[in-house]
This record gives structure tokens, sequence and C-alpha cells, in this order.
């Protein structure tokens, strides 16, 4: 597998195929793990930057899951590339800052990744389609015991998993589900419900992690805490919350439904009725219209419109994207232009 | 005012960025600013806020791990607190007196239960099996199983003495 194929590839997580997929987009698990005795990633000398990638990447080639993956330096890629992988949710916005002894592994759909050398020795991801947590812990608690035999890992009897931050410590585990909330927002019930769910100790991003804004009604919720509760009691306090909110979601989608169809209705058709007629336009824009969009394909209001079309949209449409597609770096202003390009032909069909 | 690098969006981040002692104004739009974050590497994540916490409840104790310095990594206190990360697994260990309070404010405890490297310590284990009962007897008690439910609650006394005869 080379780079450019995941061009024409549809990420896993997207296909719609998992649970409550009209409401959650995917489920992602991740693992923090160092290597003993080598220092941290911030802190390590290249030549304890090497020796980490040396062993991971020879762990790797053991493991029967990740046969056939992807690996990757982040030094032999190009901007453009790097930005690609930020936008197909691979890799971390920092990882992709300072390539230096820093490395990634793909999976053959997407569905695996693993960033060498970012905040910690290994950031191992699983991402699933819709709200699946269950399945994420599974995978990515098989892919831990295919390389743990090769890898010392740096523990402790009191703190579990050593990491950098003392935020990840314990469990080194950081589950998060990306669910897409337009109703709530749109009758102003989001502030309350966001708030709920920071005392229970949970946090909300945006669309790209850390420091992200919630762009096009979409929020990842995950867990802040990593010590002193089992991994199943983490998962299964966030599952209850995302379930809650869902119910309230999609109640506020029927109670919009019912006493305001003229609005909802509106705001989708006006949506799609400017892509398809668009001819300049920014990344930011294009998610806005397509949520709307995508909100009246999950409510049935665009009923001869598939979810397939709008996700692949949400994804082809950033900026890597397009200058992967057109095969050469553009300006904003041409990446604007190309845009509206690309909605126009997919939505024209 | 427009943003100084597309040059028509409306600009509403403003940097100063500082070049051999010369000021220099930026003015940008958010995309650009982004674009432009992204290349610096520059983010205010969870880290840098930490920094500013480590001290927190360690008054006391900071006299005696001020001068501490890993042994294993060389990091001493204040790069640790410049820094807002640790160097090495050791670093826990070397600044365990201001670690154990932080680590209470973040997670509420400062005690591992949950996953163990398969040549991990036995006592992990055990605590975290009767971590695992417990959670059993929650779900108990909400089904109304009583019957279970004492029964596990027996199965985590017999679990802590056993862990207490360790």
């Amino acid at each position: 597998m080379k780079l450019n194929d995941l061009l024409n590839q549809e990420s896993e997580w997207l296909k719609e195929t998992g649970p409550n997929s009209d409401i959650v987009i995917s489920s992602r698990i991740r693992l923090a793990r160092n290597l003993e005795r080598l220092s941290f990633s911030h802190w390590a000398d290249e030549k304890e930057q090497q020796e980490v990638l040396n062993q991971v990447e020879s762990a790797i080639n053991t493991s029967n899951y990740l046969k056939g993956s992807l690996i990757l330096r982040m030094r032999d890629l190009s901007n453009i590339d790097k930005q690609f992988l930020v936008e197909r949710h691979l890799i971390s916005r920092e990882h992709a800052a300072e390539p230096d002894h820093k490395g990634v592994v793909i999976s053959d759909r997407e569905i695996v990744s693993i960033m060498i050398n970012e905040e910690d020795h290994l950031r191992f991801q699983v991402l699933q389609s819709g709200f699946n947590l269950q399945e994420a812990k599974s995978l990515i608690d098989r892919i831990e015991s295919e390389l743990e035999p090769h890898l010392n890992f740096a523990f402790s009897s009191n703190w579990g998993y050593l990491t950098a931050c003392p935020t990840n410590v314990g469990t080194g585990m950081r589950a998060s589900v990306m669910l897409h909330l337009p109703a709530l927002v749109m009758t102003s019930q989001i502030t309350k419900v966001l708030q709920a769910i920071a005392k229970l100790s949970l946090t909300t991003r945006g669309l790209f992690g850390e420091g992200t804004e919630a762009r096009g009604n979409f929020f990842q919720i995950s867990n802040q805490i990593s010590l002193g509760r089992l991994e199943v009691e983490l998962i299964d306090n966030i599952e209850r919350v995302i379930r809650q909110v869902i119910e309230y979601e999609q109640n506020a989608r029927n109670n919009l439904l019912t006493h305001n169809r003229e609005l909802i209705e509106d705001r989708v058709w006006r949506a799609y009725g400017i892509l398809k007629g668009v001819r300049i336009i920014s990344s930011n824009e294009t998610i806005d219209l397509l949520s709307s969009m995508r909100l009246g394909v999950d409510m049935g209001i665009l009923k001869d419109i598939g979810r397939g079309i709008v996700n692949e949209l949400f994804i082809l449409t950033q900026p890597a994207h397009l200058q992967k597609i057109e095969g050469k770096a553009l300006t904003a202003d041409k990446r604007d232009v190309k845009r509206a390009e690309l909605i126009r032909k997919r939505l024209n069909i | 005012m427009v943003c100084d690098s597309c040059g028509h969006k409306q600009a509403t981040v403003h940097l100063t960025e500082i070049i051999n002692d010369q000021a220099k104004e930026l003015h940008l739009c958010e995309e650009c600013a982004r674009e432009k974050g992204a290349l610096m590497g520059q983010q205010f994540g969870l880290a840098d806020l930490l920094a500013g916490l480590v001290d927190i409840g360690a008054e006391p104790i900071v006299g005696r791990e001020k001068g501490a310095k890993c042994p294993n990594c060389k990091m001493t206190y204040s790069d640790f607190k410049k820094y807002g990360r640790l160097g090495c697994g050791d670093c826990y260990t070397t600044f365990k007196d201001s670690l154990i309070p932080l680590l209470k404010k973040i997670h509420g405890s400062n005690q591992h239960v949950g996953k163990v490297p398969t040549k991990g310590p036995k006592t992990v284990k055990a605590r975290t099996e009767i971590q695992e009962v417990h959670m059993r007897l929650q779900k108990a008690i909400e089904m109304e199983e009583f019957e279970e439910a004492a029964r596990l609650r027996d199965e985590i006394k017999n679990l802590e003495k056993k862990l207490k005869g360790r």
C-alpha cells in the first residue's frame, strides 16, 4: 500500500455502517505507551528517538494484524501529505508540525494508526464507524498484545502506564466519540448539554481534537480521567453519557420536525441549493453547509441523496485533499474555486 | 482590517513575531492563522496549562524537590515545571512528592487500576480484580439481583483479605 492509495479509498470509519450512524460519526480509542528507560519524545536526544523508531518498527513487523500496513517516516513526507494525514484523522497536528524522528503506521483500511515519537513513544488509535467503543477496545487490546512481547512498556504499580504528560498516566487510554448535534445547536440547548458533560469528568473538543473549535456542529466527547478507574469503567461512563446525548439530539430533531418543519426544511434545501451552484467557497463554509445537508439526509428531507456523498465531500474538500486531487500546491484562493468545482460535480450527477 | 496573508478575509488573529530583536506585527484571518500556527507548531495544549499547576499543594516539600534531578534522564524540577511534561518514566519517582497532589487534582486518584503488562506486578492485577467485582456488584444492585450482590460482596471481602496477606 502507498500513501496515494488512501486518496481513492473511503476510510472505514466514514462508511456509516456502525450503530447510531445518524448522530454518531465515529468512535475512537487511543492508548499512550512509552518504552522503559528511554526519555519521553520531547526530552529525548536524537539517538534515543532513533532507538524508539527502530524498536517500534521492528515490533510492528512481527504483528499479524498490521501486516501490509503503511509504515512512514514523517520526515519523508511533503507538507501536503502531512496535512492530508491530519485531515483523515490518522495523525495529530502536532505530529505533522515537527516531523523529525517521527513515524506513523497505518493499517490497510485506516482503522488502526500508530504514531511513533508523538508526545509519547507510541500512540495507538483505533477508529470505528458509528457508536462502537466496545469493538474499538477489543481491537486495540489485540494489537497491543501482539506488540507487547517485543517492547518493554514503562509501567509502575502505583501509577500504571507512565506518560509524558501526567494527564494521560494510568490506563493511558482516551475513548472519544464524534457526534453530529445540529438540532441541539439550533435549539440552543447545546451549552447546557456540554456543561453537564463537563461535570461528569468528560471533555468536549472540535473536529480535529485538542485546541480546535466545534465546526459544523461536530463535537468530540472523551474521558478526562485516565488514572484510578478501570478501562471498562471509563468506557461505561462515556457510553452512558453518549446514549443520553443521542436521545436529546433525537428529541430535538423530532421537535423541530413537529413544530418548525419549514425552518429546518429551509435550512437544508438552502444549503443544498448553495452547494449545487457555488463558484467560490471556503472550507469552513463548506463544513457548515454540509452539516445542514447531512441533517437533511438523516431526517429524510433530502431523500435522493445518500449519506455517502455528503461524507465523501467532508473529506475531499479539505485543503490538502484538494491539492492531492489536483496533484499540485494551490493557494487558498485557487482552492476555494477548485473546492466549489468539486462540490458541484459531485452534487449535479 | 484585512488579512496580511490572503489579503481578502477579515483579520481576527493578531500576532507579534520577534525576529532579530525586531518586532513585527502580523494580522491574519482565522484560516491563514491556523495554517501558520500549524507550521510553527504553536498550540496551546493542556500541557501548557498544566505547567502552571505543577506546584499545587506541593508547597511544603518544594524545597527538597527543587534541587532534585532525575538520575535516568537528568530532568530537573524546574524543567518539569517549565514544560509541564516529565522526562522519562523514572521522573515519576524522582518528583513523586509534587506529582501525588497533582495526580489527585487531575484524576481524583493516585493509584492505578486496570490493564497491567503481562509481565507486570501481581498486586495491581489483584487490585484490578477487586475493582472488576465492584463493578459487577454495582450492576447487580442496579438490576436488583440481591442474592448475586451478596455473593459478590463476599467475593470482594475474600479478595481484599488475600491482597492484604501478600
